[in-house]
């Protein structure tokens, strides 16, 4: 293994991790592979690729990433698209339509000599999604990888979309609870964390203690934390209300909930107003609203953390939960979404659907500081094998040679 | 190498998991599922699931079983499914017809169950991809070392997917080490109370791993 990439993969993941990916890309060596997405900075999709694509083409595979333009419309499209997708009955109207319709074209027709020769094609999302369509001379494979809970999108943006994306040769979602029946293979990938990014990488103490320092944490006495935007469906208020139930049988508790992303959300600041209002001026609830480049200050919250919490109400798969699970904390999680996969009761922490469960469970650990090791083990454990991005990798891998090859339910390259 | 043998061959696979687009929210819908979805589905269910995170569910044998106890609170049928050995049976719609005859009778004797809403049954299948690795493994005394630096790929295509895969329905280190004699079943016997379905794949490693490392210690073949 001469990639210094891969060495310090193998050395997070595991040898036999790193090796495995070899082999498997072994027949895909010197494939075109493009990925196309609509940022190259800040957001989940961008934090994937970033490394995706180096760790490919380490493999000897000729991994690109492109990224389309838009216009402000566009993108105010695509953002109602985002939303009504997730559920929420928005109306899109027909000329932002039209000027979604135009930027694919736009962007098919600067990227097409690129897309119609790559051997596969990932599109991320529905922003790029209608440049399928412009493509009639493609060569590869077309896959549709959609990162947002499409199990109940409002109908009519569904059915505008669903045409441009059913024409594609498969299409991948994290979860089997967010998949819409498509004409193709719909493939199911979790999505995962990086163990060597900012957020995720090993800190030293005198780095953790900084940061408590800065919020004037203690770093003598007991700490919760629940990081996640102020979205009720994050029911950071709930977070409060667990807190208080606990204090009392826990002296000395601190609480941080650390989020960002209020600005410009009117219903992330009427949210933040009912955790300050809850939080009532106690000096042990410190609410903080953190910029979205933040990575090594959550990191540090979350080594600096005795429990995190993720109460949320409703939930897509939850990568805070992983990143505080790879981090060795036990997690308190709501009873919901991909939370459940991760948080498996006794083992990792424990599930809950109330502010009391989560009181009660808090009371329990917190006095339990060797359940708590072994349960941040185990949870780590649980991470390593299940949801760093090399096993995401892996899938894509698995995902390709499948899709290329004879699309059989077993593929021998032996 | 000793004369007459020949090495074993480790092999490796990854699995990718696909929708079937066919899901449960009671146990008659989970019938009419099993009666239509590809047989390939009750493979992942049985076989595939072992691959996947699954901590708290290593009770049951196959996510049927499990379901039906954790959303459906069923424990009766749970059981009753739970203890169906699938390398019991020589193909996979046999084993679909033996799930189905015991969900038809229970059935008969309760009445209608839901599971919640976010809780329902996804029927899945999977493509799997198998590799050479390029290692062989010429005598039974380097398999001690050998084993636990597999991938848990390997560990699941040569004990899990063997017992479905090969006629005699056993993993594959002991049809291997079957070739060398007598002198190792009673290493055979220690793999052979080896239970698979018990343990995750990196318990399972250890565990094999231990099993013939404490055979060669004392002393190995007689």
């Amino acid at each position: 293994m001469n990639s210094p990439l891969l060495q310090q993969y193998a050395a997070v993941a595991g040898a036999d991790v790193v090796r495995q990916l070899q082999l498997l890309a072994k027949p895909l060596r010197g494939m075109q592979v493009v990925h196309v997405n609509s940022t190259r900075r800040g957001g989940g999709v961008a934090e994937i690729l970033e490394k995706l694509i180096p760790l490919m083409s380490e493999l000897g595979i000729d991994a690109r990433w492109e990224v389309i333009e838009g216009s402000p419309e566009f993108y105010e499209c695509t953002k109602l698209f985002h939303n009504a997708l997730q559920g929420q009955n928005v109306a899109v109207g027909d000329k932002l339509l039209r000027e979604y319709e135009r930027v694919n074209e736009i962007n098919a027709m600067r990227l097409r000599p690129d897309l119609e020769q790559a051997d596969v094609v990932i599109i991320h999302d529905p922003q790029p999604a209608a440049m399928l369509r412009h493509m009639p001379k493609r060569k590869g494979k077309w896959i549709w990888r959609c990162h947002i809970d499409v199990s109940h999108p409002h109908r009519p943006v569904w059915r505008y979309l669903r045409p441009l994306v059913a024409d594609y040769d498969a299409s991948v979602f994290s979860l089997a609870d967010f998949v819409q029946h498509l004409p193709h293979p719909v493939y199911l990938i979790p999505p995962s964390i990086d163990p060597l990014s900012e957020k995720n990488v090993e800190l030293a103490d005198s780095e953790i203690d900084a940061v408590c320092e800065r919020f004037g944490i203690d770093r003598s006495r007991p700490l919760l934390l629940q990081v996640s935007r102020y979205d009720r469906f994050k029911d950071p208020v709930g977070v409060v209300e667990a807190f208080r139930l606990t204090r009392p049988f826990v002296p000395g508790l601190q609480l941080v909930l650390a989020g960002g992303g209020a600005a410009d959300d009117p219903e992330g600041e009427a949210v933040l107003r009912e955790v300050h209002a809850a939080a009532n001026g106690d000096p042990d609830v410190h609410v903080l609203l953190l910029p979205a480049d933040a990575n090594r200050v959550i990191n540090a919250l979350q080594r600096a953390a005795d429990v995190v919490l993720q109460k949320s109400l409703k939930e897509g798969f939850g990568l805070t939960v992983t990143e505080a699970l790879w981090k060795s904390k036990p997690v308190i999680g709501g009873d919901t979404g991909g939370i459940r996969l991760q948080v498996v009761n006794h083992q990792t922490g424990f599930l809950v659907s109330s502010p009391e469960g989560a009181a009660l469970r808090l009371r329990h650990l917190l006095h339990a500081r060797e359940q708590r090791m072994r349960m941040g083990a185990m949870g780590r454990e649980h991470v390593r094998q299940h949801f760093l991005n090399t096993r995401q990798l892996r899938e894509y891998l698995t995902l390709i040679v499948a899709l290329v090859g004879r699309m059989t339910d077993r593929i021998e390259l032996v | 190498m000793s004369p007459g043998t020949h090495p074993f061959e480790v092999r490796d696979c990854a699995l990718v998991a696909i929708a079937t687009g066919r899901r449960a929210q009671t146990l008659r819908e989970l019938r009419d599922g099993l009666l239509d979805v590809p047989k390939e589905s009750i493979y992942y269910h049985f076989w595939g699931r072992l691959l996947r995170p699954r901590l708290d569910d290593t009770e049951f044998h196959n996510d049927f079983a499990a379901w039906i106890r954790h959303c459906l609170h069923d424990e009766t049928l749970s059981e009753r499914l739970a203890i169906i050995d699938p390398a019991d049976f020589t193909d996979l719609e046999e084993l679909r017809q033996e799930l189905l005859d015991a969900i038809e009778v229970r059935l008969d004797e309760t009445d209608v169950q839901f599971s919640r809403r976010d809780r329902q049954f996804h029927f899945r299948r999977c493509q799997t991809v198998v590799f050479d690795t390029g290692v062989r493994i010429h005598e039974p005394a380097a398999l001690a070392t050998a084993i636990p630096s597999m991938s848990l790929g390997s560990l699941y295509y040569h004990v899990i997917d063997a017992r479905w895969r090969e006629p005699v329905r056993t993993d594959d280190f002991r049809t291997w080490l079957g070739q060398f004699g007598a002198g190792y079943q009673p290493l055979l016997d220690q793999l052979a109370a080896v239970d698979p379905y018990f343990s995750t794949l990196a318990e399972l490693r250890e565990e094999l791993g231990a099993t013939v490392g404490a055979f060669l210690r004392g002393g190995g073949a007689k």
